[in-house]
This record gives structure tokens, sequence and C-alpha cells, in this order.
């Protein structure tokens, strides 16, 4: 059974003189024990996707579940599921650490006894055992981000909703697979690898030192390389599609240097996340919301 | 039927942890009601004489305690309206949680609340000499007809909380329409000064009926009862004030607590 599943999903948010398409028609697969990265430039829809998926906003057209429940009919079931870490540390400043946790196990209907008992194996867990009992308003920014965090694991979810800024190297690194949304759709999904491919291969680009032996470099490049080279006459940069990595750099390398050219600079280049999205939106990227199964 | 029980026990117990860990909110709220004791009962006060000699601070006494409670509406708009903007509200409703518990243990909270304010002004009227002359049973009639009309007056403050776009605008809002209510009334002056086209107002006036009742109740000077069914029966008119706002408010804040998700 999926974690998640979601069909033309739309959220629309209707104001006196506006009409904003949050999500316009969603389809989405998260197969259970993944990580899934859903990134997408400020405004496309992600913080409006997880708070669709947590039961706090009812989608205008489409259907989803998480976890196998419905999340209209079956919310309150799912509810028991998850667990959720917000854009903000939503925790109450009037408490303590402690009774932060253990109030939010009892509402996840804990017993007192047992929401005590995981109170203080995340208060460990999260290091905050040595500020457990102060109240929370006395705490700095980053020690709330951890209680709220500890917050969403009260009860142990079989679901975790991260909504919250991370780096695309980050989400590279800890995500199995990708969604890419903007304008309130998909536009991309897979793992970073096939995203990355999707953009191009790997590249080599070589900048040659003197501008008269741009013509034989490019031969060269034209022999070796897997693709069209393209030349940056500005800065006597030249790129090329390559495949075998490493090697083929030190074939280029042996080449040029057989051929008495002089290189200012020689680099393989895979593409990044952040090639990735700018191929796909023309925008920088702005956060990842997660959903961890 | 348990889960709401429950959970209701450990909202109402976050919003009472708050009560102590910021004192200044009641402290401020206690001497903002001993600011209008000060001020009737010793710079006004001389200058409002009572038709047969009735003792003038017996009757502000009961006023001031329903001026007080009226203000708990601005309290709970403001606490109900903090939790929105902190997301903690968010975070309640993505718990497997019984859905009226964070509405009724704010309710809850806030009535007990005004209960404990309601015990320190008592002691305060006591010392400027504010006398129960009656027994203990209208004592304590008097001080339920209060705790149910601050209910009434939490019920809107649920509402308003939810509806106003800041904690700043349910601040203003409340005191722009709570100030007028309170001064609209019998509790400072008699109401028959008052042009006469305020005076059936005056006289409706849940905060004049509450006071009546309690004045009533308690003994204290009531001098300007009028001939219809407030002057006549203020304690069942205050009792029908408190049912018709709980009809019409809570049903709204519940409404608007739901639509949080449209
Ligand atoms: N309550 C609301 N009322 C009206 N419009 C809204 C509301 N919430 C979000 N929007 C709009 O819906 C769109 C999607 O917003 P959403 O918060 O889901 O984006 P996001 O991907 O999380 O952005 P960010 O990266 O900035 O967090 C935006 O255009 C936003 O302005
Ligand atoms: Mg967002």
């Amino acid at each position: 059974m999926p974690a998640i599943t979601a069909e033309g999903l739309v959220k629309i948010y209707r104001s006196r003189h506006s009409e904003v398409h949050a999500l316009d028609g969603v389809d989405l697969v998260v197969e259970e024990g993944t990580v899934l990265g859903l990134l997408g430039p400020n405004g496309a829809g992600k913080t409006t996707m997880v708070r669709i998926l947590t039961t706090l906003l009812r989608p205008d057209a489409g259907h989803a579940t998480v976890a196998g429940f419905d999340i209209v009919r079956e919310a309150q079931q799912l509810r028991s599921v998850i667990g959720l870490s917000g854009q903000y540390a939503a925790v109450d400043e009037n408490l303590t650490a402690r009774e932060n946790l253990w109030m939010f196990g009892r509402l996840y209907q804990l017993n007192s006894a047992e929401s005590r008992k995981r109170a203080g194996e995340l208060l460990e867990q999260f290091d905050l055992i040595d500020a457990a009992d102060r109240v929370v308003k006395t705490y700095s920014g980053g020690m709330r981000r951890r209680l709220d965090l500890a917050s969403a694991l009260i009860g142990r979810p079989r679901l975790l909703f991260l909504d919250e800024p991370t780096y695309l190297e980050e989400a590279d690194e800890l995500a199995d697979t990708i969604a890419v949304i903007d304008r309130g759709k998909v536009i991309a999904r897979g793992t970073a690898d096939e995203l990355k491919s999707q953009v191009g291969g790997e590249r080599i680009e070589v900048v040659v030192h003197d501008r008269a032996a741009l013509d034989r470099a490019e031969e060269i490049l034209a022999r070796d390389g897997s693709g069209q080279w393209v030349l940056d006459e500005h800065t006597r940069k030249l790129t090329v599609p390559a495949t075998g990595g490493a090697g083929k750099l030190i074939e280029i390398v042996r080449d040029l240097g057989d051929a008495g050219i002089a290189i200012d600079d020689i680099a393989l280049r895979r593409p990044t996340l952040d090639d990735v999205f700018l191929a796909l939106t023309g925008r920088a990227s702005s956060g990842d919301d997660e959903a961890a199964a | 039927m348990n889960r709401t029980f429950t959970d209701t026990a450990v909202i109402t117990w976050r919003n009472l942890k708050r009560i102590p860990r910021i004192p200044e909110l009641a402290i401020f709220a206690i001497l903002q009601s001993i600011m209008f004791v000060v001020l009737f009962a010793f710079v006004f006060g001389g200058a409002i004489p009572l038709p047969n000699g009735g003792n003038y601070r017996e009757y502000l006494m009961p006023g001031i305690f329903a001026q007080t409670i009226v203000f708990a509406a601005a309290t709970t708009a403001v606490g109900m309206r903090d939790d929105l903007n902190k997301g903690l509200l968010d975070r309640f409703r993505s718990l497997p949680m019984a859905r009226p518990a964070v509405l009724i243990g704010r309710i809850a909270a806030d009535v007990t609340y005004n209960a404990g304010i309601l015990v320190v002004l008592m002691a305060s009227g006591y010392v400027v000499g504010w006398r129960v002359n009656t027994g203990l049973p209208e004592l304590l009639a008097g001080v339920g007809l209060l705790l149910l009309f601050a209910l009434a007056m939490t019920a809107i403050g649920v509402w308003l909380g939810l509806v106003v776009p800041s904690v700043e605008v349910a601040q203003q809002v409340s005191f722009t329409v709570l100030f007028p209510i309170t001064f609209l009334s019998n509790v400072f002056v008699p109401p028959q000064s008052l042009p006469s086209w305020l005076q059936p107002v005056a006289e409706w006036n849940p905060v004049s009926t509450l006071t009546a009742a309690t004045r009533d109740l308690w003994g204290n000077p009531n001098p300007y009862v009028g001939s219809g069914l407030p002057g006549q029966q203020p304690a069942l008119v205050t009792v029908l004030w408190v049912i018709v706002i709980l009809a019409v408010f809570l049903p709204m804040g519940v409404r608007r607590y739901r639509n949080m998700s449209r």
C-alpha cells in the first residue's frame, strides 16, 4: 500500500478580489518507507499540499489517501498515524518543553504515563534535557524548532510531514525521490539522479588559454566528447557532453597536452538539483517539504 | 465522549497554566477594575448622590463586577487569536483529538480565570466598604449569575478571536465595543439621567440587568428600578440574555473553527 496517493487535487483560495489556484490538479504516489522531497519555488503550492494531506485543509476537488485513509472521510484515523511539523514552531510558549510534549502526547491519545515517558525519551533524543523544565518563551529559535520536531514525533507516527525550507543539497542527500511542483502542478518526478539525467548528463568544461588555439581544441572535443561542443567566446570556455567521467577527463587533458594546447582550467561538471530546478521552472528553488513514510 | 472530556481537561489545564506564567495579565485586569472603583468611589462618587441616601460604594461594586466580567470577551478573543497566529490551532487540528475540546477548554479556563479575578475584586470591594447584606445563598447566587454571564462573554470571545485578523484588532474591537456597553448601563450613573431614546437601551442592556440582579440579591442599593421587565425581573432577563448569546455565538464560533479547513 502506498503511503500517499493523490489524484487531481485542486485547491483554490478565494477572496473578494482574487482567486489563487494553489493546487491545479496534483497527482502523486509515494511508496511506504521512502522519503519524498517536494520541491518548488515560492508559492508553488508545497505548504498547501502538506496542509491538505494532514487534514488541515479540504481540497476543492480530487482525492487523496494517507496511510490508506481518505483525507476527508477518515480524517480522524489519519491524524492518529501522522506527525506534522509546520512552517513555524507551533508550541505553547507558556509551557515548558516537557509540558508541551506531555500535552501533545495526551492529545495524541496516549495515556498520561505513556505520554510522560515518551516526552522524556524525546527530550533526551533532541538534546533538550537541560532546558526541559524551562518555559519555551526563553528558548532560542533552534531549540524551538527541535521541540517542534519532537512534538511531531510524540505519537511515533507512521508518516512524518515536515514543511520547512531546505537547501537543495540537503534534499539531494535526504530524499529517496523528488517531486518538483510549480504553479500547483507536479512538473517532474523521480530520483535525484533521474531528474539530473533529464536535464543532461555529465559535461566537461575547458577554458583554453590562447584564443588562437580554440579551433584545434574544438576538433579534439568533437572527437573525444559524446555530443556537440558549445563555445563561450567571451570566457574561451568550451563545454561538451561527455560520458565516462574522470577517465574521459584524463583522456581530454592528455590529448590537449599532446597537441600543445595550454589550458587555464578544466572540470567535470555533474548537474546539481539547482540545474534541474532552473531548467524545469526557470526560477531558483525556495523550499522543500518532505514526507517521510 | 471520554475523549472529549479528557482532551477538554488537557486544554483547560494548558490555558490555566498560562495565568501564573504571565501574572501581568491578571494583575492588570484587576488593577483596571480597581482603578474604576477608586475613580468612582473616591473621585466622582461624592457628586452622584443616591436617592434615600444609599451607600454609593455598595451601589458601585456590583457594577464593577459586571463590567469586569464583560471584559472576559476580550481576554478570550486575544487568547484564541494568539493560538491561531502561533500555529497552535493548526497543531491541535492535526492531532487525533476531540474537535470541540479546543473551544470548550478555552471557555472553561477563561470562566475559571474570571472567577479568580472576581474573588480578588470582592475582597477589594470589602476593603472599601461593600457588603453583602443578605446571606450566603444570595452571595453564591449572585456569583453564579456573574459566572454564567462570563460564560456568554467567553463564547463571544471565541468567535471574535477566530474572525479578527490579528491580536491587536481583537483587543481594539473588544474595547471599542465593550466600553460603551458598560457605560450605557446603570453601572455608574442612574439610567434616568440618559437621553430618553437611550433609556430603553440602558434598561435592556445585559450589563444593567446583571448589575441590578446582583444588587437585589445582595441587598445593595438599586434605586433606579424601571417598571418594565428588565427592571422587575433583572435576574430572569440576564439568564435570557445568556441563553440568547450562547445560542448565537457558540454555533458561530464552532462553525468558524470548522471552516478553518476551507
Ligand atoms: N490562505 C491563503 N489565502 C490566499 N492565498 C493563499 C493562502 N495560502 C496560500 N496562498 C497562495 O497559494 C499559493 C501557494 O501557496 P503555498 O503556501 O502552498 O506555497 P509554498 O510552495 O509553500 O511556498 P513557500 O516556498 O513560499 O513556502 C501562493 O500563491 C500563495 O500566495
Ligand atoms: Mg510553504
